[in-house]
Order: C-alpha cells, then structure tokens, then sequence
C-alpha cells in the first residue's frame, strides 16, 4: 500500500518540505488510503471529538466502576482545584482530571473513543480540552489535535505496538501521552519537529512501563496511569516549545519500545499475572471480584 | 501497514472498558454472524490468553454475545447482550481453554443453527482492530476493515477464475486475494477483499456456479 509516512521522519519531512501541518498530512493520507472525501473524513473525526468531549462531562459528575474499584476521582481533582491550592499548576490537574473523568467512563462500561486504545482513552482529551482554555482553539483546530494524535499513533501501532498484551502499559498510556504531547505542540503554533521532539521526550520517560491491572480489569492502575501521562505529555511539550530536543531520535525510542515491549516478560503483559495484579491486596481484590461475585466483597475489603 | 486508518487510531467510539478485550471482542462476533449469514441459535465461545483469563471484569462475554445479535462497537445494547440473546433465541457457553496461541487475544467462535454451523477464529489485535486467521478449518487473514467474500468450494481447475469473472462482469475489483486449502483436490476457500460492499444478488450468482459450495461476505 503507498502511503505518505512510514515513520516520524517522513512524517516530518513532508510536513516541512510542503510548508504543512503535520494534521494536515495525516488528512491527506486517509484521503488517499480510504477514497473518502475530506468532507466526510473531518465529520467523522468531528463526532469522535463530541464523544470524548461527552465522556469527560460525564466524568466530572462523578461515575462509579461495576466492580466498585474506580470512580469518583475526576471530581475529587476538580473540587481541590477550585480550591485554589493545586500546586503544580490548574492547566496541568485540569488535564489530569478530564483524563480520569474519561477512564472512570470506560471503566463503567460508558461511551467512550479509543484513543489509541479503551484503556488508554483519558490521555488525548483530557490534555485537549485543559489546553483548550488557554489556547481557545476553533472546533477546526480541535479536530486537528486529533489528526496530529492520530498521525504519531500511526507509526507507533506499524512500527511497534499500541496494544498493552503486545507491548506493556507503555505502548497505551505511552503511546497516547505522546501522541497528547506532539498534539499540543502543533496547536500551541510549534514546529513539526518540535511535534516529533515532545513525543519523543514523552514516550522515553514512559518506556518499560507494565500492563499490570488488578484482576484484568482496565481500572487499577489504569485510570492513575492515564493521569501520569497526561502530566507528561504537558512536560514534554513545554520542553519541545522551549527548544528542547531529544537525544535519540524519535523513531529510534518508537523501535526502543518495540524491542523492550518483545523481551518483556508476559506476566507483565496484561496477563494479571505480574506487577501490581500480583502484589497481596491486587490478588485479594482479584479473588473477590472473580470467584465471590464482585461489589459487596470487594466493599467488604476496605 | 496493519493499522491503515486514522480512525484505527483515533477510534473507535466503543462501550468500555478495553478496545482489544471489549470492541475487538464485539467485531469478532459480528464477523463471525456476516460470514455464517444470518442469526444463529446456539454459539461455543472458546476464550483463549488474556481473552480467557479476564473476560468477565472486561465485558468480553456480553460483547461478542452483542456481536452476534449484529451490535457495532458503540452499540449501548451490549450491556443488555445477555437478555437479548435470550429473547432472540441465541443459546451460549463461554468455554476458557489453557492453551496457547499465536496471539493472547484469541477467540474460537463455533456457531450454529438447525441449517449449518460454522468455526471462525478472531484475533484482537489491539485497539479496536482484529483479524480473523481460520474459518471452518482454514488458515487466512482477514482484517474486517474491507469489505470481503469468502468462498468455500471444490479444489477443482477454472473455479477461481469463475469466481473472478463473475466479480468482474458486476465491475467489482478485487484488493486482495488468498486462496488455501486443507488438502489437494478436496475442499478450498478464496477470500477476496474488495472495494466496495456488493448486493446479495452477486452472491446469490457466485453461488450458481458450479463447484461453489457456500459464499459469504463482510461488509464495512
């Protein structure tokens, strides 16, 4: 199949020569891969942006896992900034809460957009729609985040991997936190370069992360873990805006996953089995849920 | 290039909690319903990996159940799958096997009904996305991204060109193409993706055709 990039370099480098937005090369892509109009591709992408925006409303009110075990802390972090304490700064808890608001959604069953996978669905709209109120983007620009995400998670799932049996937690959460970053360069007026440093920087700090989670399930430590990588995809792309740059080039820390992800071992590879799913309370809760049917002994745990 | 699409990345809108374990189990069932043709009455789910050891927590049950009563990813119905099959009159039974396969997210879907039956292996291979690598016996790729036939028939010389000149006297061009067999001479399946989702009357010819044995198709 001939496409317009097979890594961040090319990504990079037709952006530069064209004098174009890296979203804009990921549009002209799926354009040429789908037959589809440009029309049709923006509505699609326009319904995605309006239920990630529903999914954090419904959040921010407070939801509740089947199992009991998530739920309500979106609201918890929007109550504390209102109280004007935070200290690491409103824009960055604002973005940690909207990435829970999401996941405690997905964790209970709700409608949710995979971005790039359920588990890690908070990453993207949670930083988007903090960094919305400082940057007032247009719906247009919004929708470009979006691409910009998109055309790094592209290489990522082709040259790697974005799925957490195949790759660990880092090819998720890490994956999303630096799609997140390089989307928030590109809207705050960076370079196309910049977009590759900040997902570069990203991704590095998230490398060798497990997919560990209590009894399987896409709450404990997922939901947490959506938060952290919020907060980094924000780091690293005020790194890149202030001229950072990555030591290693982008698509070799992409490759740096892939081989981590391949010599992991597979207890660590959503399997329950490993990490946090192993430790006595994760086991515990694990039993609870799977083996004495769920809520009222989980409750009667804590 | 597995992933093609943008919205293979961002995407798809889907009932939580997990894209591989919940909407990947959702598509392999739906998979599984458009190549049997129609709705069946009873299904052996053989859970296989990660699939087999943590289905309920992720709604992989209800979700492939919802599949095969023809629910999309985003569909809300899935929660309900369970009452719904009931009442359309789908018998299940979940069946988590120890043994290991290519891919940790593997499903063996055996479905059925007074008419025929059908064995169809999905694989979620991460967001959202599957593949399908055995039908009935026979090893193959099939993605679910394109629209797809597939064509069980006598291992016999002429069949596949029929079965391509048919396609082309409806002007349906063919993507990709893959044609295997269990053994020589007997029993053989081409899967061909192609462009665009084709009417039933198509399918009803290919069916005509000397040697054809059975014809289903994806659409997307």
């Amino acid at each position: 199949m001939d496409v317009l990039f097979h890594n961040v370099r090319e990504l990079v480098e037709r952006a530069e020569q064209e004098g174009k937005l890296i979203s804009e090369i990921m549009i002209e892509q799926e354009i040429l891969i789908t037959g589809r109009t440009r029309e049709e591709i923006i509505q699609q992408m326009d319904r995605n942006l309006t239920v990630m925006e529903e999914a954090i409303e419904r959040g921010l009110q407070g939801v509740q896992s089947v199992t009991g075990l998530t739920g309500g802390d979106a609201v918890l972090l929007q109550n504390y900034i209102k109280q004007g304490k935070s200290l690491a700064g409103d824009l960055l808890l604002d973005a940690v809460s909207k990435a829970v608001a999401t996941n405690e959604v997905n964790a209970a069953m709700g409608t949710i957009c995979a971005t790039p996978t359920a588990g890690s669905a908070g990453v993207v709209p949670g930083t988007l729609f903090a960094v919305k109120n400082k940057l007032n983007p247009t719906r247009e620009q919004m929708i470009r985040y979006l691409f910009t995400s998109g055309a790094f998670g592209f290489v990522v799932a082709n040259n790697a991997s974005i799925s957490g049996a195949a790759g660990g937690c880092q090819a998720e959460v890490g994956s999303a936190a630096g799609m997140a970053a390089a989307a928030i360069v590109e809207m705050a007026g960076g370079t196309p370069q910049q977009c590759s440093e900040a997902f570069a920087i990203t991704l590095k700090n998230m490398l060798g992360l497990v997919c560990d989670p209590v009894a399987g399930l896409v709450e404990v430590p997922c939901v947490k873990r959506n938060a952290m990588g919020a907060s980094n995809s924000l780091v690293a792309a005020d790194m890149a805006l202030a001229g950072v740059t990555s030591r290693i080039p982008c698509d070799e820390v992409i490759g740096a996953m892939y081989r981590i992800g391949q010599s992991m071992s597979p207890n660590l590879k959503e399997t329950a089995r490993g990490g946090l799913a192993a430790t006595p309370t994760g086991k515990a809760i694990s039993k609870a849920i799977l083996e004495n049917g769920g809520l009222q002994s989980i409750k009667a745990l804590q | 290039m597995k992933f093609t699409s943008v919205f293979d990345i961002i995407g798809p809108v889907m009932i939580g909690p997990s894209s591989s374990h919940t909407a990947g189990a959702a598509r392999i069932g739906r998979v599984a319903r458009d190549l049997f043709g129609r709705q069946p009455k009873w299904a052996k789910i053989h859970l296989y990996g990660s699939f087999a050891e943590t289905y309920r927590g992720h709604g992989t049950d209800v979700a492939i159940v919802g599949g095969l009563l023809n629910y999309d990813t985003f569909d809300d119905r899935i929660k309900t799958a369970f009452e719904d099959a009931k009442k359309a009159g789908l018998e299940y039974e979940f069946i988590p096997e120890t043994a290991n396969t290519e891919h940790p997210n593997t499903a063996r879907l055996v479905i059925g009904d007074d008419e025929g039956e059908m064995s169809v292996v999905g694989i979620s291979i991460g967001g959202g996305k599957i593949e399908v690598s055995e039908v009935n016996g026979f090893k193959l790729r099939l993605t679910g991204g394109m629209p797809a036939i597939l064509v069980v028939h006598d291992d016999r010389a002429g069949c596949i060109a029929n079965v391509a000149n048919c396609l082309a006297m409806h002007e349906v061009n063919i993507g990709h193409m893959e044609v295997s067999r269990i053994e020589r001479g007997l029993t053989a399946l081409m899967v061909i993706e192609i462009d665009q989702n084709i009417e039933d009357k198509v399918l009803q010819q290919i069916s005509l055709i000397p040697h054809i044995t059975k014809v289903s198709k994806i659409n997307n």
